[in-house]
């Protein structure tokens, strides 16, 4: 159904982190952009569609003092709104936003650290675009720092703090099938499996809760009103956003899911775990008797690797790359 | 030797010091905290020994945590360390007393922590083995580890506990009916879970990650070591004659330059081929590698006052300011100096 493609080399090695890859597709430029975390590092690279040219950058975690400790990153995410790209990334320290192309950086959020650290960990996590204009970043507290983002320019302002999360924020998924009548706008996902299930306007309002088992959720996708769950335990669940309905629960993977993607034209999942294996699934929704079911498509196996990112490359699902730890690359597939 | 180094390790205020939440340390910093340790006791390292040495044990950490099957297990693994280490230290009472103190303060700061938490954790110290692919004779000849320095990561076994075998799809409908199962193929062959380790302070650990590496209770080494043992003077292996070597100069000599004399008598056979075959005690194979550098140590007591008057001129020889801007360590490093 794929097969292998050229790979594409990057600076440095990925860090096993949650969704470590993002895509960002720029089809007037017949450019991709893809961004890898490394520790306090973010590689960025520009490739074009024909394969000829690559650029690279790198981009710093910001330490606004002289800290004596190295801000580690925790995730890098394309926030796309209907009038601009950001690339936003979260660390230890706060949050940077930078124009899509990396080149400036437009805004940064510092998070309150303590002067000496504390047993529990401080950094931000879990990023989405929302609607038309907020951006939404999680932090290990539980809250959901909620941005609004102007057309243009560097006027982002911090719009509401969302504390309904008790446990840190994993991450964080907007509705991505592009219709206009859904109810809910945003899933956020935590260590302890909790989602919540948010409406976006001035004041997010929270539709529903779907209680978690003591078993982090470390990647959450939100499709056509149904929230798409990868586990700690290597199981992926399916439930209606707004009632909390599960739909179906899949014995996916044998470790750890580091990786959820969805493409939303043709309902193709994907999934990757450290367990060295990236599996493609299809959803399919059936309205007149409100059920969602999910079928399985597709293995490759990552010999050896334990995968920390996986993010299809278009909305029809035809391509998608592969991120894994200690691997200096990003590996392509492409529909046969 | 052993009983000066985990004396010196398990001493209350080191571990308090290592068990206060900070960042991750350089390398620089572990590696001067390591050669610190080893030199609280008669052994001497030079620079190239100790380089090699920590590389050794840096793989053989990254080996463990990599391979953890859920990230609690980390605890296992460490536990499995500190039982083996109450085996080497079990003559000496106070020693095993500091041990225990040290494991029980260690359940008491991690027990809480959640999966996620364990989670982040692991993710952390993978950051600190990131890119390291030093090739381990040990490793590469028990197929854990490629040529190209990778580890291997098997999609067969079982899965780790509170996991599902991949394999099944549940379909239910809006009352919480099951309506549909399927199966799909994993491309693995997964086998249920094996019972969980206890994380007292005494029990049977389950997971086999933390273990000596050089017992005979990994079944391939016993295997093949069996058929090396006809050969061991030959091995082909240039690596594994390296470390070989390595470790007898790191043991057996005592020739450092303002070191009195002292005769080493013993030798040092890691491939346990000629070993005793007995399952289960880790200790056996333990004192036939180790108790021989115990009584060279403490029998000689001029030798000893000598040596930590030259325990101090060297500690304070290391006392080269780092050149990064971090502290990180500097409060155990500058601890250790009063130890």
């Amino acid at each position: 159904m794929y097969h292998k493609e050229k790979s594409i080399q990057i600076k440095n090695s990925a860090s096993a982190l949650y969704n470590n890859l993002g895509v960002l597709r720029i089809a007037p430029r017949r450019l991709t952009y893809f961004t890898v975390v490394h520790a306090n590092v973010v590689n960025m690279v520009s490739a074009s569609w024909d394969g000829l040219n690559y650029s690279h950058r790198q981009l710093q975690s910001k330490e606004p003092n002289v800290a004596t400790s190295t801000s580690l990153i925790m995730q890098a995410a394309f926030c796309g709104l209907p009038s601009r790209d950001l690339l936003v990334v979260t660390s230890q320290k706060g949050i940077q936003m930078y124009e899509s192309d990396g080149s400036i950086m437009v805004y940064w959020h510092a998070l309150d650290t303590p002067e000496t650290p504390t047993a529990q960990a401080v950094f931000a996590r879990g990023i989405s675009a929302v609607w038309e204009n907020y951006i939404c970043v999680g932090v290990s507290s539980g809250a959901i720092l909620v941005f609004d983002v102007p057309s243009k320019g560097s006027n982002i302002t911090l719009s509401e703090v969302l504390e309904e999360h008790k446990e840190s924020i994993t991450d964080m998924a907007s509705e991505c099938s592009g219709s206009q009548e859904c109810i809910a706008d945003l899933v956020s996902a935590d260590d302890g499996g909790n989602l919540c299930v948010w409406k976006a306007g001035e004041e997010f309002q929270l539709l529903n809760k779907i209680p978690g088992f003591d078993m982090s959720c470390s990647s959450v996708k939100l499709w056509k009103g149904t929230v798409v769950a990868g586990y700690g335990t290597g199981q992926i669940r399916l439930y209606e956003a707004v009632t909390g309905i599960l739909h179906a629960e899949v014995n996916a993977h044998a470790r750890w899911i580091y990786s959820l993607d969805i493409a939303p034209f043709s309902g193709l999942l994907l999934s990757a775990a450290e367990d060295s294996l990236v599996r493609v699934w299809h959803l399919t929704m059936t309205p007149e008797t409100n059920s969602v079911e999910i079928a399985h498509l597709h293995n490759e196996c990552v010999t050896d690797t334990q995968i920390c990112g996986a993010k299809f490359c278009d909305g029809d699902g035809y391509a998608f790359a592969v991120t894994g730890y200690d691997l200096s690359e990003i590996i392509r597939y492409t529909q046969s | 030797v052993m009983n000066d180094i985990i004396g010196t390790m398990f001493s209350k205020p080191f571990m308090d010091e290592l068990l206060k939440p900070q960042q991750l340390y350089s390398h620089r910093t572990v590696k001067t905290v390591l050669t610190r340790l080893a030199h609280t006791s008669i052994m001497r390292l030079n620079p190239a020994s100790m380089d090699r040495l920590y590389e050794l044990m840096i793989m053989a950490f990254k080996y463990q945590v990599f391979l953890c099957p859920r990230p609690k297990d980390l605890l296992l693994i460490s536990y499995n360390h500190i039982d083996t280490i109450r085996e080497f230290v079990k003559d000496t009472p106070v020693v095993v007393n500091q041990v225990d103190e040290t494991h029980r303060k260690i359940i008491e700061v991690y027990s809480c922590l959640s999966e996620g938490e364990f989670q982040l954790l692991r993710q952390t110290l993978l950051i600190f083995f990131q890119d390291m692919h030093v090739r381990v004779s040990l490793f590469l000849k028990n197929q854990v580890q490629n040529p190209n320095g990778r580890f291997a990561l098997s999609t067969s076994g079982p899965v780790p506990h509170g996991g599902d075998v991949p394999g099944l799809i549940r379909t239910f409908d809006s009352k919480g009916r099951e309506v549909r199962r399927s199966e799909f193929p994993t491309g693995g062959s997964y086998t249920s879970p094996i019972r969980e380790g206890s994380f007292d302070l005494h029990g049977d650990r389950v997971i086999r990650l933390g273990m000596n590496m050089y017992t005979v209770n990994y079944p391939e080494d016993t295997h093949t070591s069996k058929a090396l043992s006809a050969k061991t003077d030959n091995t082909p292996n240039l690596l594994a004659k390296e470390e070989l070597n390595l470790l007898a100069r790191l043991m057996g000599s005592m020739k450092a330059e303002n070191m009195p004399k002292a005769e080493p008598t013993f030798q040092i056979n890691l491939f346990t081929a000629d070993l005793e075959e007995e399952a289960g005690v880790s200790g056996a194979a333990e004192e036939s590698l180790f108790g021989v550098i115990n009584i060279q140590a403490m029998q000689d007591e001029q030798a000893a006052s000598e040596l930590a008057r030259i325990a101090g001129q060297f500690a304070e020889q290391e006392e080269q300011p780092e050149n990064s801007s971090s502290n990180k360590g500097d409060d155990l490093l500058a601890m250790m100096d009063d130890l």
